[in-house]
Order: structure tokens, then C-alpha cells, then sequence
């Protein structure tokens, strides 16, 4: 009940952003939509599966170069076609690396990521008749089922049509994410993330499970580099790197890792900070590496679990 | 020619890179955590050690002292490590991936850190390993400082050899990572031992920084290059363990060597083609122990 009331409000405050706040702050939200459907999937895997990966900006930046090469390179302007490539490119990057990663678990998971993730990153840097090598290629606005929009200026384009397709595509991402964690399937990730050794005992094969969730929040971030990219207008290698793939687990831990709304409220409460510190102070990071460890150290299931408790205690 | 300098190239940055990665591997060793601040602490490390030269030089030092201020400057910037070990201790009861992203915090915290004392431009040290000169032998001749590093790490290699397998103290650290529980039921202080492992792999880790420091610029992206590089080597070699960090640095320091001169831009492609080579035939790294 309580979480329907919830959902209820965000739906409706989202519907209301647009009108409101200044055009700065509304590309802000896209930002946040773009971190938080990327992170759905990370928290799968990490959150629910325990599977701490190091190499998930790969992901992210295959979902920005296919939009990118897809509208510079090859004239493919239609951002539905677009999402397909970065899903389908995405999928078959980590069905392939995945068969290798999901063997191991732990640090050696971690570092397996990573090094994949450092190879995309080497790869982009070297093809630069492709990928424009360290400076990127820039990303073209692309059309919305099929409507160029091409009278409106990049921001109202933003704030307008893309601003709804995001939302959109977020609010179906999020409810097919919260039906796969409730589902056997995601029990029995939970499960093996627990204690993989008695979900084996009880027939799961551990193996697949974890296979299907490195795949399937691949695709997800694949997705929220996508949207990412159309926001930023433009994709770098720098997206690939290692300590990027860091930032977005920093982000998902303070939103609350394994909590449904922890991808959410990570991205808001991340994105608005960065906002605010960037803009007053060059040394950002110190702030942000202290809350990390703050986090870490006082609240492990992020702001979603402080939320909770708070509201644990008043009633 | 070509070879030899590409040869001592290649041991120079295997020199480096064993340092770092000796701290790496006994910290994670004795601890079980991964340290990604080791980067970080390797940029302190160079910093520091451009700083304590020039301080030393306008001081009315011999710029001849460069080697011996340098290890001494690694070894007081590595006393950073009881800073971090401090706070890290809060989590160590934790899961291990919070006690890794724990170790990224302080890798953001350091970048500004880093930016804050020496600001954003690359800091480099001028043309000072020329005081040392060149050296020949065996009809070549190669930078001596190059050469003094080598055998520098080789002597730390040696000292920690020592230290681990025929000290009485160097018995309580592989009993610590061995069996933490049974060596405390003995009476072994392991907080102590924890605090000691910790600052001796960052001590390792400055001491390679600052050593690398009159043949490179101390910048920024000192942290997290090094940190993929040193995490090569110790997939290579295998997490724990230090003879895999001595073969691993020299695997790496090559494959870099050669990559740098051969095909720029795809050196670290080329490592970590090698790594995940590496982790399909043998998922423990070439020395590693599989961990249950």
C-alpha cells in the first residue's frame, strides 16, 4: 500500500517537472533517469546477485557509441532502431564475456570486469576511424518514433519530447525490474547470493542464474548510456574507464543497494549533489568520497534504508 | 640497441611495478582486501618525493643524494598508510565489497587531496637522472639511475623475502594469513599485524612512486593508470602471492616495453589480452591459491 502511494507520488511529480522547474534542472532529470536505468540493472546483479562488477561503464558506453555511430556513421536517426542496436550489441557483449566472468564470484568477479571493461576502454581509444579514438564522436538528436522535432532547440527538445519517452521508457523498465526481482527467478538470485552453495543443493542451477542477470543489467546500462548520450550530446572513451564503472556502484550503494527504489533515489540524490558541489567547490570528489564511506560505514542499504528507518520510527 | 634499451625499459617499469604490487599483494594476503587506494598512495608517493627533492636541492643538498632522499621521501609519505588503515578497520567485519568500495572512497578523497597540495598541473622533477649519468657494460650503455632503481627493488625484493619466511615476526604474519582465528587463539595481536602489513604495502607503494618520479611527471591520472596495471600484474601473478608479483611485474613491465615501442595506444590492450588469457587457462593467476 505504502509503496503504491510512493510510486503514485513520483509518477505524479514527474509528470509535473517539465512545468516547473527551469530547463536546466528538467535536462538534470534525464540525467537521473538515464543513472537510474542503468543502475536497475547493476542493483540486479550486485544488489540482489552480490556480483560486484568493475567494468559496467563498458556497458554504458556501448549504449552511447551505438547511438553515436548509428547516427554520424551509418544515418540511422531513429532512436527506437538505435536502443535496439545498444540492446542487441550490449546483449552479445556480455553473453560472450559473461560465459568467462560467471564463474568466479568476489574479487575475482571484480577484477575479471575490469579488465574486460579496460580492453573496451583500449579498443575505443585505438579504432579512432570509428570511434574518433580520445575525443569521441558526437551524437546527433535522433528521432522519436519517427518525429524529427526538428523545429525545437536542443534544450526544448530535452525538456519535451525526450523528457516523456524517458519517463516512459524508465517507468516500463522499472516495473519489469520489480517484477523480475519478485519473480523465482529473482529468489532464487537472492538466494544463491546468500548462500550459493545450499540454492545448489536445492536444484538452482547458480550458474545460469547468474549468467541471465550479468546479461540482462548489461542491457540496462547499455540503455541508460543511450539516453545518457542523447542528453550530453556526445560519447568519449572516458565513459568506458574503470573508475567510472566505480561511480556508478557509488551510486547505487548510496541509494541503497538490494532496495527496489535504491537505483532512484541514488541518481537523485547523486546527481543533485554533484550539481550543487561542482558548482561551488572544484574539490567535489573529496565530498563524495567522504559520504562513500560515510555510507558504507552508518547506512549499507543506502538512503532508501535511512528513509525506511525514519519512517520506521515515527509511526 | 634497440633491445637493450627496450630491456631495461622493461625491468625499469617491472621495478616499479613489483613495488606496488608487493603492497598490493600483502595486504590482500594478510587482510583479504583489494587496495585500490595503492594507486592513490603511489601518486602520494611521487608527489612527496618531487617535493622533498626540491626542498632538499634548495636546502643546499647534493642533487648526488637523489636516490637515498627519494626511498627515504617514499618511506615517510607511506606512514599515510596508518591514516587509511584506520578508518579502513571500521569495515573490516564487513563484506568484501564494501571494504573494496570502501578503498575507492579513499581513491576519490586522494584525487582532490593530491589537487589540493599540488594543484592540477603535471609536476615534474627537470632532467635530474642525467647527474647520475650512463653506464656501460657489456659494449651498451643505459641511464645509471635506471639501473640503481632495478637493483633497488631487487634489494627490497630480498629484504622482504627475508622478512616473511625467516623472521620470528615474519612467521606471525603468515600464520595471520594463514588462520587469522588460530593465530589469535595464540596470542597474536592481529589488529597489530593488520596495521603493520597495511602501512609496510603503502610504504611499498610510495617508495615505488617516488622512485619512479625522475623519469616521469607526478600527475593526476597517476592513480588510476597504475591501478590497472598493477591489477594485471597481480591477476597474472595471482592474488596473495609475492613470487607471483615478482613475475607478474616482469610479465607486464615487458608486454608494456613492447607494446609501447611496437604499437603505442594498445598497451594496455595488449596486458590485459594477457590477463584474461591468463584467468581462462589458469583462474588463479600463475601462483595464486584457488580460495574456498
Amino acid at each position: 500500500m505504502n509503496r503504491l502511494i510512493l510510486i503514485g507520488a513520483f509518477v505524479a511529480t514527474t509528470l509535473i517537472i517539465p512545468f516547473v522547474v527551469s530547463p536546466y534542472y528538467a535536462t538534470l532529470v534525464i540525467t537521473i533517469f538515464a543513472y537510474s536505468i542503468a543502475l536497475l540493472g547493476l542493483n540486479l546483479l550486485f544488489g540482489y546477485g552480490g556480483l560486484l562488477s568493475l567494468g559496467h561503464a563498458m556497458f554504458m558506453a556501448m549504449g552511447a557509441y551505438s547511438v553515436g555511430l548509428l547516427g554520424t556513421k551509418f544515418g540511422v536517426r531513429s532512436f527506437e532502431v538505435q536502443l535496439l542496436v545498444a540492446v542487441a550489441s550490449s546483449g552479445a557483449a556480455a553473453a560472450l564475456i559473461g560465459l568467462l566472468c560467471v564463474r568466479y564470484t568476489t574479487i575475482f568477479f571484480s577484477m575479471l570486469t575490469l579488465a574486460f571493461g579496460m580492453i573496451f576502454h583500449s579498443f575505443l581509444f585505438k579504432f579512432y576511424e570509428l570511434t574518433g579514438g580520445e575525443t569521441g564522436i558526437s551524437v546527433l538528436r535522433p528521432t522519436l518514433l519517427g518525429m524529427p522535432f526538428a523545429k525545437l532547440s536542443k534544450t526544448a527538445f530535452l525538456i519535451g519530447p525526450f523528457y516523456w519517452y524517458v519517463l516512459a521508457l524508465f517507468l516500463g523498465m522499472f516495473a519489469l525490474m520489480a517484477l523480475m526481482v519478485n519473480s523465482p527467478y529473482g529468489l532464487a538470485l537472492q538466494a544463491m547470493r546468500d548462500n550459493p552453495r545450499k540454492t545448489e543443493f536445492l536444484g538452482v542451477p547458480i550458474l545460469k542464474v547468474r549468467y541471465v542477470a550479468f546479461v540482462i543489467s548489461a542491457i540496462y546500462c547499455a540503455i541508460g548510456g543511450a539516453i545518457m548520450a542523447v542528453s550530453i550530446g556526445a560519447a568519449d572513451p572516458e565513459l568506458a574507464f574503470w573508475t567510472q564503472s566505480g561511480n556508478i556502484v557509488f551510486i547505487l550503494v548510496l541509494g541503497g543497494l538490494g532496495q527496489l527504489f535504491g537505483p532512484l533515489v541514488g541518481s537523485v540524490a547523486f546527481t543533485m549533489l554533484q550539481d550543487v558541489l561542482m558548482a561551488n567547490t572544484q574539490y567535489w570528489r573529496f565530498a563524495l568520497g567522504a559520504l562513500l564511506a560515510l555510507i558504507i560505514i552508518f547506512a549499507p542499504l543506502g538512503l532508501v534504508g535511512l528513509l525506511v528507518r525514519a519512517f520506521g520510527k515515527r509511526r | 640497441m634497440a633491445t637493450a634499451d627496450l630491456l631495461l625499459a622493461a625491468l625499469f617499469s617491472a621495478a616499479v611495478l613489483f613495488l606496488v604490487t608487493a603492497g598490493l599483494q600483502l595486504v590482500f594476503g594478510v587482510q583479504r582486501i583489494v587496495n585500490l587506494t595503492a594507486g592513490s598512495t603511489y601518486a602520494f608517493g611521487a608527489y612527496f618525493g618531487v617535493s622533498a627533492f626540491e626542498w632538499f636541492v634548495l636546502r643546499g643538498g647534493s642533487p648526488v643524494l637523489l636516490l637515498p632522499v627519494l626511498l627515504l621521501a617514499g618511506i615517510i609519505a607511506g606512514q599515510i598508510g596508518f591514516v587509511i588503515e584506520r578508518v579502513l578497520r571500521i569495515v573490516y567485519a564487513r563484506d568484501e565489497a564494501f571494504q573494496l568500495l570502501m578503498t575507492f572512497a579513499f581513491v576519490l578523497m586522494f584525487q582532490d587531496l593530491l589537487r589540493y597540495i599540488w594543484g592540477a598541473q603535471p609536476r615534474i622533477m627537470g632532467d635530474l637522472p642525467s647527474v647520475y649519468g650512463r653506464i656501460s657494460a657489456f659494449g651498451l650503455t643505459f641511464p645509471t639511475y635506471n639501473a640503481a632503481v632495478i637493483v633497488c627493488s631487487l634489494v627490497i625484493a630480498l629484504v622482504l623475502w627475508w622478512f616473511i619466511e625467516k623472521t620470528p615476526l615474519g612467521h606471525i604474519v603468515r600464520a595471520t594469513a594463514e588462520n587469522k582465528a588460530m593465530a589469535e587463539a595464540l596470542g597474536v595481536d592481529t589488529k597489530r599485524i593488520n596495521m603493520l602489513i597495511f602501512v609496510l604495502g603503502s610504504v611499498l607503494g610510495t617508495v615505488g612512486g617516488a622512485l619512479v618520479i625522475p623519469t616521469t611527471a607526478a600527475s593526476l591520472e597517476m592513480p588510476s593508470a597504475l591501478i590497472i596495471e598493477a591489477f594485471a600484474v597481480v591477476v597474472i601473478g595471482g592474488l596473495g602471492s609475492m613470487r607471483g608479483a615478482l613475475f607478474g611485474a616482469i610479465i607486464v613491465g615487458f608486454l608494456r616495453a613492447l607494446s609501447l615501442t611496437y604499437f603505442p595506444e594498445i598497451e594496455i590492450m595488449a596486458i590485459y589480452i594477457v590477463v584474461v588469457a591468463v584467468l581462462v587457462v589458469r583462474p588463479y593467476g600463475l601462483f595464486g591459491k584457488p580460495i574456498a
